[in-house]
């Protein structure tokens, strides 16, 4: 076998011992004193130490957004705030290195994936923001449309940098102010973020960073921000809606899934089986709109079967940091510990479950890509999201019958169609009640297309024109 | 099998999808090898090169100088696999490598063009496995693949199989001339239906030659027709792969996608020329630490 070399990545980012919250433009402490531990899942050590954030700082965040956005950044034309949009863009393809390492060294997830994927998504989310920055009358959301305000955002821990482009973007371009909650386990490239804005010379208190856990996450949305935008599971989802039902806060949540990805007899095997693969182990699958149950048609079962194992044994599971790793370390000990509790289900249920062979570091957090066949509908892992690289594999006779288990789930994100077949693309994604559909292909992303979900994962899009919405009096 | 039979399997395998295949070539030309493993990875590729001359204005005298690089490409590099010449050009190549165990490669069928009756192509290859050629590289008719007469295409290479006796065939499938991926599987498993003990992308002289999506495609056609027949055929990309880190991204491929089996000279080869002197200065530079450059390699 032709072994590489470890290829880490060599550039360091200075990754400080402590980082403050940022308020009104400056790094502070918790008024209460409040910090927690940031982890590297890669290893299981302590990375730094960041301030919490508790409802005293959350107040003041939010006064001083509402202040920035009362005298500088809502009167600011939309030209001016373009630029500062373009700035941040550009910093961050500066600096997008070091971002891409931070990331990684924080979430857990390969370099490969933060440099190719996150930083430049991200980067790509602000400059298509920037553009719309005084462009906001032809969005054809009517002449003239308003800001919102002050904006609570609190977003996950699978795409941390990404996520925060996606909420800051759009908020910032149409002229609202922001207070955004960084996941717990996750807050590195926030606070990276918040040093990024003050070097553009963002007014202060456009962008407020507060980290903490969900006590913070529950102040923000409680405190007297406009809107809540929020990205994460269902469940939370739901107990934010309750909470400002009945206020004029509006709100768009982007939650859980539970993905089909179809695959028919016609289909181009070895690139549905790499779709397949990337559906569900791109990013360990912490992804919410990964495609966790793969739906193949019975005929071919066996031999999507065959390649699909033989494409899992070749990826590379490791240090997340050497540029050759396919598949990286889970995010927290919590989630591993799901992880395992519902492949557990799985295998007391009766389904079947296969993983390669290969060695895993013995410390930090790690899974092993595991499939699942045997599966049944009636199944927790065919019916719960498990957000890891765990694939659920349950087969079809015909397109109503895959299109039938496709929509038989609470969710509704995303789903994958393969097929040669045009007419039968169409027919199907026609029919399955989902945010996105992706033909032949499977985690596009671009800043242009709106993402969001229907049915229990949400509403509200983000991204394009229809992104706008959101953050817009409209 | 017959003509038709083999007709009617290629038609009916699935497609290929183009932006899928092209995706995951890429992603595997973003590994990186470095140190040991390139050091590995430089001296494998060397010794899967078949070091080709196919000019015009060949002679018996730069056949020679061609000879005695491949077998001795650099102080402590390992020797190419085979030298690949016209046919009038076996003998001299064969005479130079006797006893080197590098193997003479005749292209051979009216290459590259192929555009010559039948009886003539069998007999250009009879003649250079005569002259002593070890492998056979011959081209398939284009022409008569495109026009949708598979049959033809499969009894053409059967006979030049046969034609080539116990010489190795490499039939060259001018990828860049069937343009679509459909088109390279299917013309894949028609040749290795057929006899081919490689399937090689191109013959170097039209405008698209090797690509890695390409070379991929036919990675997977030579995984699974060995998964279902049990026989191995081995795969050349031919040219326009001229520096160390495409051959890395190749090579990357084989191992990813082909594994084992088929790393090594017998199973996969580089169809290349100044490739060659590219692989020895990044040879140098890592034994001895120093940058190389053209002075430091020899001029074909």
């Amino acid at each position: 076998m032709f072994e590489y070399a470890p290829a880490p990545e060599s550039t360091r980012p200075d990754i400080k011992e402590h980082y403050g919250l940022f308020i009104d433009g400056k790094f502070v402490e918790a008024e209460d004193g409040a910090s927690f531990t940031s982890v590297n899942p890669a290893d299981g050590r302590a990375l730094f130490t960041v301030a919490e954030a508790g409802r005293a700082d959350v107040e003041a965040a939010v006064d001083a957004a509402r202040r920035a956005f009362e005298t500088v950044w809502g009167p600011m034309s939309g030209a001016e705030r373009g630029k500062y949009l373009f700035r941040i863009a550009r910093l961050l393809q500066e600096r997008a290195r070091e971002f891409a390492v931070a990331e990684s060294i924080d979430n857990g997830k390969p370099i490969k994936e933060t440099r190719d994927f996150d930083v430049p998504t991200a980067a790509q989310h602000f400059f298509y923001h920037a553009g719309w920055a005084d462009k906001l009358d032809y969005a054809g959301l009517g002449a003239d449309p308003r800001p919102l305000g002050v904006v609570g955002q609190v977003i996950p821990w699978n795409f941390p940098l990404l996520m925060l482009a996606w909420k800051i973007g759009p908020a910032l371009a149409c002229g609202n102010t922001v207070v955004l909650k960084p996941a717990e386990t996750t807050p590195l490239t926030a606070v990276m973020f918040a040093e990024l804005c003050a070097e553009a010379e963002l007014p202060p208190g456009v962008v407020n960073i507060l980290p903490g856990a969900g006590a913070t996450g529950a102040a923000l949305v409680h405190s007297p921000v406009d809107k809540v935008a929020f990205t994460g599971s269902t469940a939370v989802g739901r107990e934010i809606a309750k909470a400002v039902a009945g206020t004029k806060k509006r709100l768009t949540l982007e939650l859980g899934g539970k993905a089909a990805n179809i695959v028919y007899d016609d289909a181009a095997l070895d690139q549905a089986v790499e779709g397949v693969v990337n559906g569900i182990f791109f990013n360990q699958g912490h992804v919410c709109c990964a495609g966790s149950r793969l739906l193949v048609q019975e005929s071919i079962a066996a031999e999507v079967l065959d390649r699909l194992k033989d494409r899992v044994s070749t990826l590379r599971i490791g240090d997340p940091l050497d540029k050759n790793t396919d598949v990286g370390a889970i995010n927290s000990a919590e989630q591993l510990t799901r992880i395992q509790e519902l492949t557990a289900a799985g295998t007391a249920e009766g389904a079947e479950p296969w993983q390669p062979e290969c060695e895993l570091p013995e410390q930090g957090f790690w899974f092993r890509p595991t499939v699942f066949t045997e599966v049944q509908q009636s199944m927790r892992i065919a019916r719960e999201e498990i957000f890891g690289p765990v694939l659920s594999v349950l087969t079809f006779r015909t397109p109503d019958e895959a299109v039938k288990k496709a929509n038989n789930t609470p969710y509704g994100l995303s789903a994958g169609v393969w097929t040669e077949k045009g007419s039968k693309i169409l027919w199907t994604a026609e029919r399955l009640r989902a945010g996105v559909v992706w033909a032949n292909t499977f985690n596009q992303f671009d800043a242009a297309s709106p993402f969001g979900g229907v049915k229990e994962s949400g509403y509200g899009r983000e991204g394009g024109r229809q992104g706008l919405e959101a953050y817009l009096d409209v | 099998m017959s003509g038709a039979e083999a007709a009617s399997l290629v038609r009916s395998l699935p497609g290929v999808d183009a932006v899928g295949l092209e995706a995951r070539a890429a992603s595997l030309g973003t590994r990186s090898v470095k140190k040991d493993s390139k050091a590995r990875a430089i001296d494998l590729a060397i010794s899967m090169i078949d070091l080709t001359t196919l000019e015009g204005a060949d002679t018996p005298g730069k056949v020679r100088t061609l000879c005695a690089k491949a077998v001795r490409p650099d102080p402590g590099a390992p020797p190419v696999a085979a030298v690949c010449v016209y046919p009038s050009m076996v003998a001299t190549a064969a005479e130079a490598l006797r006893g080197t165990g590098v193997k003479v490669a005749s292209v051979a069928t009216g290459f590259p063009a192929g555009q010559v009756p039948l009886e003539v192509r069998l007999n250009d290859t009879e003649a250079a496995v005569k002259a002593g050629a070890d492998e056979i590289d011959m081209v398939v008719n284009r022409g008569a693949f495109l026009s949708g007469d598979l049959e033809r295409v499969f009894h053409e290479i059967k006979a030049v199989k046969a034609a080539a006796a116990e010489a190795r065939l490499k039939v060259i499938l001018e990828t860049g001339e069937l343009v679509t991926y459909d088109n390279v599987r299917r013309a894949s498993f028609l040749a290795m239906h057929a006899g081919a003990d490689f399937i090689k992308t191109s013959t170097g002289k039209v405008g698209v030659n090797a690509t890695l999506p390409v070379t991929l495609l036919m990675m997977q056609a030579v995984r699974d027709f060995r998964a279902a027949t049990g026989t191995q055929v081995g795969v050349k990309p031919a040219g326009g792969i001229r520096n160390t880190k495409d051959a890395i991204k190749y090579l990357v491929c084989v191992n990813e996608v082909l594994g084992d089996d088929w790393l090594s000279d017998h199973w996969f080869r580089f169809g290349a020329s100044s490739l060659l002197n590219d692989l020895l200065m990044q040879r140098q530079k890592l034994t001895t630490g120093r940058y190389s450059g053209p002075d430091y390699v020899t001029v074909d």
